[in-house]
């Protein structure tokens, strides 16, 4: 493309597919123990 | 749903639902901006009568690429979790904080948890507590293999002899439950030693180290009962920490208010004292006490958060590592959609315990005798409090619901949204504009880097 370049590959949608094990972090217990970013979270599968 | 945002020189359009990140040239920003869901093959004459400065077939080369993406489902996609939300119920507990010491050697002056005791008087938890916790987390763990224990206070330091025995419990458990413990620790480094260091980083999986940054700021409100700062006192000591931690996690972790709008700087100084994993968190409080964060404060955040986001840039282009932890989003990676719908899931998923053996929601709720959901002589919860708060998600937050963040924060945090609106489905507009800002940032770095 010219005009548009896409920097992630991955589509949050197909990770339904796989996703829900409830396996990863709790996000308040990583750094914040405040304010939450669950984006940051590692996923463990 | 999109959304679209220029930040240090780049025109960026995130397609909310899939996730999708872009990073466009000015004339296609200009265009998408002009367009919605709704979308046709041919660009539409609106748009090209609207953009005058462009000529006609620099508009349609853009709207053609634009077309593309939007039939690929990666801009104007639909949200479709809705139903995976509605399903959702109470969940095995799996995550625990520990409050193994309701005091502190320190007295800090916005600390949400009354200067260590929580209100409710000093005390210490007793190993038998502790152990108590541990049957209670591994009989309502259910499947999960992976199970966190976040040791935290007040200080947990002055409580470390039960700390110790509370982690030999647990791993002697593991077998048999076919679980894996991750400690974390959380600290403010007053009684650290090369003793406790050792074991910390033998044991925890990851260790939080409280420090607000440069000598002047940290002293003004992390001070002593006979107000004397802990800078001095303490950094030697995160130092050897960090040295001796090999790859485990570990973060720096400061809070910043009104009277350090640079916090950029503190950041700063944390790589400068040769920190490498950092956090700094906008304190939460009242907005009466003086040194408290209110709107008018933003646009000055806003600008020290683009300030340390070019910082990082810079370090990261030059080769070195450093992380802060509201900038790390991994685009490829991440979470799941399903875990994005909840976020903390306190209260469900994630407890806290007190040294009286109370049951919390979190550590943000201690205290407050109308969330108590438990106590561990009975073992038994409030399954009514559980259920709310499983159900609290992205859409059953009204203000979550249309927000194009919700995927990267996930409804904010319960506790404050309490704190604040008496409803832990209100989040604060304060809390999520800074949220919305550090997204931005996050996602502008990793354009910048890409």
């Amino acid at each position: 493309m010219k005009h548009i370049k896409t920097i992630n590959k991955e589509n949050l949608k197909e990770t339904v597919k796989k996703g829900g094990c409830g396996e990863c972090q709790a996000s308040c217990q990583s750094a914040c123990k405040t304010s939450c970013t669950v984006a940051n979270q590692k996923c463990e599968k | 749903m999109i959304h679209t945002y220029k930040l240090n020189g780049y025109f960026i359009a995130l397609d909310v639902c899939s996730g999708a990140v872009h990073i466009l040239d000015e004339i296609t920003y200009d265009v998408l901006n002009l367009l919605d869901k709704n979308m046709s093959e041919n660009c539409p004459e609106a748009v090209i009568d609207a953009l005058k400065q462009y000529s006609e077939e620099d508009i349609k080369s853009a709207y053609e690429e634009i077309y593309s993406l939007y039939k690929d489902g990666l801009l104007f996609s639909e949200d479709g979790y809705e139903p995976f939300a509605e399903m959702m119920g109470p969940a095995p507990i799996k995550s625990m904080c520990l409050n193994i010491a309701h005091d502190c050697n320190l007295r800090c002056g916005y600390c949400f948890a009354s200067q260590g005791d929580f209100g409710h008087g000093r005390k210490l938890m007793t190993f038998e507590t502790g152990k108590k916790a541990i049957d209670f987390l591994l009989e309502n763990s259910g499947t999960r293999h992976n199970l966190e224990l976040d040791f935290f206070g007040g200080e947990p330091l002055m409580n470390f002899e039960v700390v110790k025995q509370i982690v030999e419990y647990a791993r002697s458990k593991e077998k048999e439950y076919n679980k894996n413990f991750r400690f974390t620790i959380t600290t403010n480094g007053l009684l650290l030693n090369d003793s406790n260091i050792e074991y910390i980083n033998k044991e925890m999986s990851n260790v939080v180290l409280s420090l607000d940054g440069r000598k002047e700021i940290n002293d003004k409100l992390r001070f002593r009962a006979d107000k004397t700062g802990c800078y001095d006192s303490i950094v030697p000591k995160y130092q050897k920490l960090v040295e001796t931690r090999g790859d485990k996690d570990y973060y720096v972790r400061g809070t910043f208010t009104k009277y350090n709008l640079d916090f950029a700087e503190d950041v700063k100084h944390f790589h400068d004292l040769g920190f490498v994993h950092t956090s700094i968190e906008p304190v939460v409080l009242d907005e009466n006490i003086e040194y408290s964060l209110t709107e008018d404060d933003l646009p000055r955040i806003f600008e020290e958060y683009e300030r340390l986001a070019e910082y990082i840039i810079d370090l990261k282009k030059r080769g070195e590592p450093f992380n802060f932890f509201h900038f790390m989003i991994d685009l490829d990676q991440g979470p799941c959609a399903i875990k994005r719908l909840r976020g903390c899931s306190c209260g469900n998923e994630y407890v806290c315990i007190t040294p009286d053996e109370d049951i919390y929601p979190c550590h943000q709720f201690v205290g407050d005798e109308n969330f108590k959901m438990g106590n561990l002589s009975d073992g038994k919860i409030d399954m009514n409090m559980k259920t709310v708060f499983s159900k609290a998600n992205i859409y059953s937050k009204e203000s979550c619901k249309n927000c194009w963040a919700r995927f990267y924060c996930s409804g904010g945090c319960n506790a404050n949204n309490y704190q604040f609106n008496k409803d832990i489905h209100v989040p604060t507009n304060l809390t999520c504009e800074l949220e919305r800002k550090r997204v931005e940032c996050a996602i502008m770095i990793k354009a910048a880097l890409s």
